[in-house]
Formats: C-alpha cells, sequence, structure tokens
C-alpha cells in the first residue's frame, strides 16, 4: 500500500461576486449585489452562480443549459468581457478583487443575467443560414478537404452572442447585423456545395451589413470558440467588392 | 421530402449601394491621405529649415507651381470629403431621432461643400501680386 499517492484536496478560496440585478417585476432600477462564495480551484463563474442560486438566492437568474462550452446559453459580461460563464475558471481571475458579473450589453434585459436574444437570433435568420442547393445527389455532397477549409473556422459558433454583444455598433442602435450572423452567413459563402452566396452577400451588402464594421476586433476577442471573426467579416465585405465568394 | 421554405422576407434595404462606395471611399482617400499629409508636413514644417521658413513669400512661392495647386486642392477635397464621411458614420451611430440625423447630416454636408468651394477658390484663383504692401517684396511680382 506504500506507492498509493495521497492527492491533495483541492484549494478553496473566499471570493466575492458583485451580480447586476434586474427585475422588472420589483419596480426598482439594475443595482450590483454582492455574494461571498466559497468556491474550489476547479470551479467555475458558473459554479459559482450556481452556489449563489442553490445556497443564498434561488431567485437569482440567468441561462445556462450544457455547462460545458456547447450550447452558447451563458454568455455574460465577467469583469468588463464577454465570456462565457461555464468556460470561465475562477482562479484565472483575480481573487483578491471582487468578480463582476452582468449581462451582455445592447440587447433588452428580461431579468438578472437573462437578455432578450430574439433581434440576435432575427439578424442570424436573416442570412438564411441553410444550405441552399437545388442538386439531389444520391447520397453525400462531396467536397475536397480544401473547400471543407475554406469555411472551417466559421463552423465553430455555437450562437452565444459573445460577440455581437461585444460591437461597439450594434451596441449604439441594434440594427447592426452583428459578427455573429456575419460569421454564419460566412459559414455557407464559402461553401462550395451552396448556390446562393450572391443572394447572402447582396443580404450583407446593406446599410446595416457588413459597412457598418469598424474592425474594433471586439468581436474576436470575446469568441469563447477562438473563430477569428473580424477576419471573417473583411472576407464577407471582399466578397461583395468582387460580387462573388 | 421536407423542403425548407426560405424563412422570410428580406428586410428592407435602403441605399445599400451607397454605404459600399462610402467604405471604399474612406480607404482610397485614406490610403492617398496617407502620402498627401505627412508630405505636406514633411515639406512645409521639416525640410528647409523647418517651421521658420512658413511666410506668405514660402506659400506665394509653392503655389507658383501647379504641382502644389493640385497636391492641396486634392488634399482639400479628399479630406473634407473623408472627414465628413466619417463624422457621417458617427451621427448615424449616435443619433436616435430621424430628424435629428437629417439635421445633423445636412449641416455636415453643408459645411463641407462650403469650405470646399472657398477652398477651391483660394488654390486656383490665387494671386500673389493683388495686394501691393506685400508684392513688393516679392520677385515674382516685379
Ligand atoms: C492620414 C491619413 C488618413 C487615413 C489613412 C485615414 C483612414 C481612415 C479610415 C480607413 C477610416 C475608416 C474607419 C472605419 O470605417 O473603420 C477613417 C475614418 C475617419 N476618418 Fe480618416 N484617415 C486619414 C485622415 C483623416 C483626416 C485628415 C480626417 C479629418 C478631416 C479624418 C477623419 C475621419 C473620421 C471623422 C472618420 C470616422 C471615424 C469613425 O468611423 O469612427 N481622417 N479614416
Ligand atoms: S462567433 Fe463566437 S462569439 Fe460570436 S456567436 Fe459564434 S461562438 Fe459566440
Ligand atoms: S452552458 Fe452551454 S455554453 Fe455555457
Amino acid at each position: 500500500m506504500s506507492d498509493v499517492k495521497v492527492i491533495d484536496e483541492i484549494p478553496t478560496y473566499q471570493v466575492t461576486l458583485f451580480v447586476r440585478r434586474f427585475n422588472q417585476e420589483d419596480g426598482l432600477e439594475a443595482r450590483w449585489e454582492d455574494f461571498d462564495v466559497t468556491v474550489h480551484g476547479t470551479d467555475r463563474v458558473l459554479d459559482a452562480l450556481h452556489k449563489i442560486k442553490w445556497e443564498q438566492d434561488g431567485s437569482l437568474t440567468f441561462r445556462r443549459s450544457c455547462a460545458h462550452g456547447v450550447c452558447g446559453s451563458d454568455a455574460m459580461r465577467i469583469n468588463g468581457r464577454n465570456r462565457l460563464a461555464c468556460k470561465t475558471l475562477i482562479k484565472d481571475l483575480d481573487m483578491t478583487k471582487p468578480i463582476y458579473v452582468e449581462p451582455i450589453k445592447g440587447l433588452t434585459v428580461e431579468k438578472d443575467l437573462v437578455v432578450d436574444m430574439n433581434p440576435f437570433y432575427e439578424a442570424y435568420r436573416d442570412v438564411k443560414p441553410f444550405l441552399i442547393a437545388s442538386d439531389k445527389p444520391e447520397k453525400e455532397r462531396i467536397q475536397s478537404p480544401e473547400d471543407r477549409e475554406r469555411f472551417e473556422d466559421t463552423t465553430k459558433c455555437i450562437l452565444c452572442a459573445a460577440c455581437t454583444s461585444s460591437c461597439p455598433v450594434f451596441w449604439t442602435d441594434g440594427q447592426y447585423f452583428g459578427p455573429a450572423a456575419i460569421v454564419n452567413a460566412h459559414r455557407f459563402i464559402f461553401d462550395s456545395r451552396d448556390e446562393a452566396a450572391e443572394v447572402r452577400l447582396d443580404i450583407l451588402n446593406d446599410k446595416e451589413g457588413v459597412w457598418r464594421c469598424r474592425t474594433t476586433f471586439n468581436c474576436t476577442e470575446a469568441c469563447p470558440r477562438g473563430i477569428e471573426v473580424t477576419k471573417a467579416i473583411a472576407e464577407v465585405k471582399q466578397a461583395i467588392l468582387r460580387g462573388k465568394p | 421530402m421536407v423542403v425548407i421554405e426560405t424563412p422570410r422576407s428580406p428586410r428592407s434595404r435602403k441605399s445599400a449601394k451607397f454605404e459600399r462606395y462610402g467604405w471604399l471611399y474612406m480607404r482610397i482617400s485614406g490610403a492617398l491621405l496617407l502620402v498627401l499629409i505627412f508630405g505636406h508636413l514633411i515639406i512645409n514644417l521639416v525640410m528647409n529649415g523647418g517651421i521658420t521658413q512658413i511666410s506668405f513669400a514660402f506659400v506665394a512661392g509653392k503655389w507658383a507651381d501647379p504641382f502644389w495647386k493640385i497636391w492641396d486642392g486634392l488634399m482639400l477635397w479628399l479630406a473634407l470629403i473623408h472627414g465628413t464621411n466619417g463624422m457621417r458614420t458617427i451621427v448615424n451611430d449616435y443619433s436616435e431621432r430621424p430628424m435629428i440625423r437629417k439635421t445633423l447630416n445636412i449641416a455636415l454636408w453643408v459645411v463641407c461643400g462650403a469650405l470646399i468651394i472657398l477652398g477651391t477658390l483660394v488654390v486656383t484663383t490665387f494671386d500673389p501680386c493683388v495686394d501691393p504692401s506685400v508684392s513688393h517684396t516679392l520677385s515674382v511680382c516685379k
């Protein structure tokens, strides 16, 4: 039994979270509320929010489903940066200071950390994010690895809205299509199997389309999937100028 | 077989082409302005004695040459339209009410137009010899 290794206990920390609270029904303005939470070294911001909801205040409202960075439900502004709560380890933040958690900006807050995502989905729908092809192949549609590589990056989007809600142009009036819609248009515009690239390019050659992008790179920095969002937008701009992908 | 119909009609689309040319213009004029503005600054403020050389005679001497008239005229047109179009973008971002947006944009282009007309007049009709109190000091007027 002498070779059994004793695994160190996971260290615990005491952290303070300032959470932006809002509830239409209580008639109060949005406000910061602080919570002290004991967290493990392996805990993420989402775990801390769970602890608050389950142990301290059951009314705290936020979205999450997969808890593993796949579903895109829990984008929020953590210490001023858009991130997924389920992919942000608390020990990676500065634990000596309070951690600020607030809803993503530019979309209407419904309650606490939950925003109305409908305008975001609307812009997504408007770029026709589905394959448009007239042929009817017997089996699958064949594509070369090179052709597939062309849009590989933009297939990774999970529609979390971290990019669109980090964009200062989107914040101004919410009319801009936003990076996420353009990323998902890019995914089909540069797909060799798709036949409606021109239609999508025409949709994005809009007053509220790609030309509103000012190349601030906030979207690229915000994307939890590491998609080069600003580059994808630039490629769509180039494609519109060329008139084809 | 299930066929997915086009889910909805596209958004209302106004002045789409204009934004595209505006975007292109900002980049093309920006690239030209880079050369024109820094060339201007270096020649006027750095070379041949720097800022001490600037005088009426210096300007008169430069504008006796059509090359500098075209240089300065280009800089005037490109920068004013560039700056005004840039301001239009910012107005469109921050103005919420359509009336205010329209008023500010009209004001911008009126000012831009007035400055272009005045500037072009100066560059094209400039004559160093009209004022005798200074022209007697200039060799070109003798
Ligand atoms: C030195 C050469 C210059 C270069 C290379 C340049 C380049 C640019 C570019 C590429 C943009 C578009 C930015 C975007 O849409 O993302 C821009 C915007 C702008 N430029 Fe220039 N520019 C120059 C000089 C000027 C001058 C002389 C003025 C003033 C008369 C000016 C005023 C503006 C304004 C107001 C904007 C809009 C800013 C915004 O969209 O937030 N620029 N410039
Ligand atoms: S591009 Fe990235 S940040 Fe934007 S919605 Fe998709 S996954 Fe989220
Ligand atoms: S809960 Fe699914 S991405 Fe975070």
